[in-house]
Formats: structure tokens, C-alpha cells, sequence
């Protein structure tokens, strides 16, 4: 590896700089169009920005695609709910779980600790049904709660999160006894921000997760008001003989983007740290 | 501060008794060692002082309270961990106040203790250092101030200087004692280090599986062990042992080769003519032509040590290993004979069934 031959330094860098092309260029034209008038679009397509893109963006975020009913700025703010919402929950359930599982002896412990390990074979896909049968009669559909409650059971960090509670030396634990505090301190003065790294990580993942959820909030949705922004992409295209509004749909594409790129750009730095390192 | 009490303790994991029944008094102000190899069950009694563990059976006081059915953070003691149990996210101060900031103290009380259990321990300057950026050394003096600044009535060390290096646990060890002699607070402190148990404690309890084998000053187990389990194990090297026969009139004993060695005083009449095991320390051998009880030892090696010397041998008239210190410089060849000399005051004698000490 350390080998330093022109030729294949050069091959390496064609072969990352060829992906990058192939990754980049859909976005570039997802940006491009976005920031022409439908008329542009339909009949030549141009390969470089126009002048639209403030109109457009605007458009967008404020009125949305005439057909669905509800601006692209409701939807988003209807993605980041539950993305949020997912996102903390799976954290916070996840913690709960793991702490539970770790630090206190009940009747069939690993029983349900195989329980939840189990879960992870069933992604909601396989379990849609049931879950939406649960969600109906708690009447949960068109709601908040029902597009973040069904998905914030997560095994994954239960599973993370009891390997890491797993390393944490019991004298801590007994040190904690001794100056006073009860299992609820134990958890939130010491175990939650030793998990903080950890938390980082999961945090990043989880809320790219939470945004890209498609198949349950299309379910379990029906009136626009909670629609989620990658159903009414879906939606805008839905257009029958008409004709979509490709430059809104662009626009809201790129929109859609851009949460889960903040995140990682703002995060990247402790979602390395919680990969590699944990504090001790 | 308070006397530590124990009756009668026994402690059982599943159906396996692993301490058969402890007691000791340890008054107030005392610095208590409990001294045993690994396994034998001394932090398990430190434990359940503690409160990490249940009793099993037996009752613990603290100031005279019984205090079995009490939290940890009930009984007012406070312990020092053998890995310290820092809390790694917090700074020195927040691990020293967060003790006293759960029992709710105020503010500038807290502020008051640690900034004096700081100065004391010298972390003044670490106060805003989080327990990783910190030396070995430093984290047990932490590991001492979150236990100072709560001022409890009974301190508990569980083998804090294990985890420091051999020049390290010499100083920090002065320290612990020099604590002890300014708060002047009960402490039980826990090693299976006896030159710590020697040189820290006020009196010992010399742990053998599950036993309490003796209790008493680090002297008294020194001169007088009360089994042979407590004489081989304190002392370095190792006491020398070997099966002899006391005389028919029990004054004194009959090595293998034929050899005598007058008892103290009136000897042991009651136990005349048994085999019983004789303990003679190795730094209790003397190189004499003279004395009372003549040995000659054939040399198989000698350590030489710089301050004394480490002679490996056995007995001419028969094979019994031992091991015998000399002090300053001797350089042997193999087979020299040395003769050798122990003051009666030095034998040790022991029932060879039960391993008790047999007093003269």
C-alpha cells in the first residue's frame, strides 16, 4: 500500500474522481433544473444554472405543486418532526432499554433482551400491517405520534448502547451509590453523558433514517396537512395526463437534501469520535 | 468517625459460603488492614461494610447503629476503588462535589470542603482537569478527596495502591497514613501488599479463605502468627517449615538429623513426644559457630541482595529445604556448610494436624 508508482496513484484518482462524476452529476441536474422555468426544462434541457432558482425555491417553499395541496415549507417541517421525533425517541427508548437490560436483574432478562435482538430481523416492512392495524385502532393515523411512535423501537441501539453500558466499570456504578444517587442519577449524571459520543453517532444515522422513512408515513397518511416531503415529491409526480411541475419538484428535491447533508456536516466530527473512540 | 463492629459475618453467593463467620471490634480512629492472597474473601468483608453486598447472615454496626439493612450512601462512609471510579466526563472538582451536591449541601460549603481537601491532596491546580488528563498518582489522590471532602464517619480503601507503580505506592502510601494521623477517621483498607499491611495499619486481619486466621498488631502477627497459614504468608521471604519431634519432656525439639533445639522457657510438656512443624524465619538465622540450637546448612545458592543475602540450602542431615537472609554481602560456593544458630525465642511451633500456633 505504501508503494508509490505513478501510474497507480493515478489510476486510484480517476477511479474516485469517475465516482464522484457519476454521484455528483443526477444532483447537479437535480440543481440545474431546479433553477429553470417548466418551459425551459420540457423542451431543451440546459446543462448550466438559469436564473430561476429564488423563484423557484420560493415557489416551492410558499405554494407548492398545485396539485398537492400543501407547500413544500409545511412538508418539511412535517419531515423534521418526525424525523426529530424518531430520532430522540429511538435515543432515549434505546437508552432506557439498555440501561434496564444492563444494570438490573428481573425475572427472563435475556429473554427480553433476545426479544428485542430479535426486532431486528423484522424491519417495519415486514410488519407493516399489524403495525398499522395497532395504529388505526389507537387512532394514530394522520398524526405526529402515529408516524413517530410505530418506528422508534430501534434493536440496533439498544444493541450499541447495552455493548457500550456493557464496558462501563461497576465501580462506577458503586461510587455513585456511595456518594448518595439512585439508579435515575446513576443514568443521567454518569451513563448518559459517557454515552454522549455514542449518542453523536447514533444521532446522525438515526435522523437520516427518520428522514428517508417513505413506506409507513405514506401509509399512514392521508390528509396532506402530514404529509412528509418525500411523499409529496412522490405526490407532485402524480400528475396523471397533466403536466408535472418539474421545476418545483426539482426544487423540493434539493430541499429535501439538504437536513440530512447539514447534519452530517455539523455532526461529522463526534460521529467519528463515537465510531472510534469512547471515553474512559 | 465511629467504631466498626462485626458479628459473627458470613457471607454466602448461591449455596457457597465464601466467609465463614467474622467478627472484630475496631474502635474509633483506628486504621484497620485486612491482609489476605487473593480469593480469600477481605473485599468481599470490605463490601459488605460497604453496602455493595448484602450479609448474609450476622450483624455490621457503625457507631453502634446495625447497619445490614442501610443504602451505602446511609451508613456515612465513604471508598476508595481499586480502579478509583472516577467519573471520566467530569473535572476533579465536579467528581470531588458531586457527593455533597447530591446530599444537597450549599454552594460555597461544597465550594468551602473541596478547595480544602485540594489543598491538602495538592490538586489545586487540577481542579479543572477532566480524570484522563491526570497521572496515576494524581487520580488515587482524587479518588482520596471525593471521600475527604464528605467527611464520613468510616473510610474504605479496596487495594487503592495496586494500580501505581513499586516507587509510587511507597509515597502514596506515607501519604494514606499521614492522612490518617491529621482526620484521624476509622479506615479499613484492603491489600494482600503486606509491607502496606505492616506499615499502615494499627492492627491487621490476616484473612485465610473465608477465615478471620488472626487479628492483631502488625507485630504481634509478625512475632506470634497464630497459625501457619499467617506465619508463611507474612514475612518475605517465606517462613521455613519442617516436621520435627518434640522430646519426651517437651523442652525441646528433635530435628530429622538428630539434631536439638531448646524451646523458650519450660518448653511444651503437654505436647511431648509429638511430631509437630517448626517455624524459623529466615532473617532469624544466625551464622555462628556458637549458640544454643547448632544447624549446619550445605548451600545449593546464594541471591545476593546488596543490603543482605538470600542463601538457599538444606540441612546436611537430611534434605529439608530452607532458606535463610543474611544480612550484608556473602558470597558462597555451592555445598559451602555454614554453621548456623536460632535463639530459642525464634522457633515457631505449630499443631501439624490444625496448623495452630503451640504456645510455650
Amino acid at each position: 500500500m505504501v508503494e508509490h508508482r505513478p501510474w497507480l496513484t493515478f489510476l486510484t484518482h480517476a477511479l474516485l474522481i469517475m465516482g464522484c462524476v457519476i454521484i455528483a452529476f443526477p444532483i447537479y441536474v437535480t440543481f440545474v433544473a431546479s433553477t429553470h422555468p417548466l418551459e425551459k426544462i420540457t423542451s431543451y434541457f440546459p446543462l448550466l444554472p438559469g436564473g430561476h432558482l429564488i423563484e423557484n425555491y420560493r415557489a416551492a417553499l410558499t405554494v407548492g405543486s398545485g396539485e398537492v395541496g400543501v407547500t413544500v415549507g409545511r412538508m418539511m417541517l412535517n419531515s423534521a418532526i418526525m424525523a426529530f421525533g424518531i430520532t430522540f425517541g429511538k435515543i432515549f427508548i434505546s437508552l432506557l432499554a439498555a440501561y434496564a437490560i444492563v444494570y438490573f436483574k428481573f425475572r427472563f432478562r435475556m429473554f427480553f433482551f433476545w426479544l428485542i435482538f430479535i426486532t431486528l430481523m423484522l424491519p417495519v416492512e415486514v410488519r407493516i400491517l399489524p403495525t398499522y392495524d395497532v395504529a388505526a385502532d389507537l387512532k394514530m393515523l394522520d398524526s405526529y405520534p402515529g408516524l413517530i411512535f410505530p418506528l422508534i423501537a430501534s434493536a440496533t441501539a439498544t444493541f450499541l448502547f447495552r455493548q457500550f453500558f456493557m464496558t462501563v466499570p461497576d465501580e462506577l456504578c458503586e461510587a455513585v451509590r456511595i456518594d448518595g444517587g439512585g439508579p435515575i442519577r446513576f443514568f443521567f449524571d454518569i451513563l448518559v453523558p459517557m454515552s454522549r459520543t455514542s449518542i453523536a453517532a447514533l444521532f446522525v444515522i438515526l435522523f437520516i433514517y427518520g428522514w428517508h422513512q417513505y413506506l409507513w408515513p405514506l401509509i399512514v397518511t392521508n390528509d396532506e396537512k402530514y404529509y412528509t416531503l418525500l411523499i409529496g415529491i412522490k405526490r407532485m409526480l402524480d400528475v396523471g395526463e397533466g403536466q408535472a411541475d418539474w421545476q418545483i419538484i426539482m426544487a423540493s428535491t434539493m430541499l429535501a437534501m439538504i437536513p440530512p447533508v447539514l447534519v452530517v456536516i455539523f455532526m461529522q466530527k463526534q460521529f467519528v469520535k463515537g465510531m472510534t473512540e469512547t471515553e474512559k | 468517625m465511629a467504631d466498626v463492629n462485626l458479628k459473627d459475618v458470613y457471607k454466602t453467593f448461591g449455596n457457597n459460603e465464601v466467609i465463614h463467620g467474622i467478627s472484630c471490634d475496631m474502635k474509633d480512629g483506628e486504621f484497620i488492614v485486612i491482609l489476605g492472597p487473593s480469593g480469600c474473601g477481605k473485599s468481599t468483608v470490605l463490601r459488605m461494610i460497604a453496602g455493595l453486598e448484602v450479609i448474609t447472615k450476622g450483624e455490621v454496626f457503625i457507631d453502634g447503629e446495625v447497619v445490614n439493612r442501610l443504602e451505602p450512601a446511609e451508613r456515612d462512609i465513604a471508598m476508595v476503588f481499586q480502579n478509583y471510579a472516577l467519573y471520566p466526563h467530569m473535572t476533579v472538582y465536579k467528581n470531588m462535589a458531586y457527593g455533597l451536591r447530591i446530599r444537597r449541601m450549599p454552594k460555597a460549603e461544597i465550594d468551602k470542603r473541596v478547595q480544602t481537601a485540594a489543598e491538602i491532596l495538592e490538586l489545586t491546580e487540577f481542579l479543572d482537569r477532566k480524570p484522563r488528563q491526570l497521572s496515576g498518582g494524581q487520580r488515587q489522590r482524587v479518588a482520596m478527596g471525593r471521600c475527604i471532602v464528605r467527611e464520613p464517619k468510616v473510610f474504605l480503601f479496596d487495594e487503592p495502591l495496586s494500580n501505581l507503580d513499586a516507587k509510587l505506592r511507597v509515597q502514596m502510601r506515607l501519604e494514606i497514613r499521614k492522612l490518617h494521623e491529621d482526620l484521624k477517621i476509622t479506615s479499613i483498607y484492603v491489600t494482600h501488599d503486606q509491607v502496606e499491611a505492616m506499615t499502615l495499619g494499627d492492627r491487621l486481619i490476616v484473612m485465610d479463605n473465608g477465615y478471620a486466621a488472626q487479628v492483631g498488631s502488625p507485630l504481634e502477627v509478625y512475632e506470634r502468627p497464630a497459625t501457619i497459614f499467617v506465619a508463611g504468608f507474612i514475612g518475605s521471604p517465606a517462613m521455613n517449615f519442617m516436621d520435627v519431634q518434640l522430646s519426651s519432656d517437651g523442652k525441646s525439639v528433635e530435628l530429622n538429623g538428630g539434631t536439638h533445639l531448646p524451646l523458650q522457657n519450660e518448653g511444651m510438656p503437654s505436647h511431648a513426644g509429638q511430631t509437630v512443624t517448626l517455624g524459623i524465619r529466615p532473617e532469624h538465622f544466625e551464622l555462628s559457630e556458637e549458640g544454643a540450637g547448632r544447624l549446619t546448612l550445605s548451600v545449593d545458592y546464594a541471591e545476593v541482595l546488596g543490603a543482605d543475602t538470600l542463601v538457599h540450602g538444606h540441612f546436611v542431615e537430611d534434605e529439608t529445604l530452607l532458606t535463610i537472609r543474611l544480612p550484608a554481602i556473602h558470597h558462597f560456593e555451592k555445598k559451602t556448610r555454614l554453621p548456623l544458630s536460632v535463639l530459642s525465642k525464634n522457633l515457631h511451633v505449630f499443631d501439624k494436624e490444625s496448623g495452630n500456633r503451640i504456645d510455650t
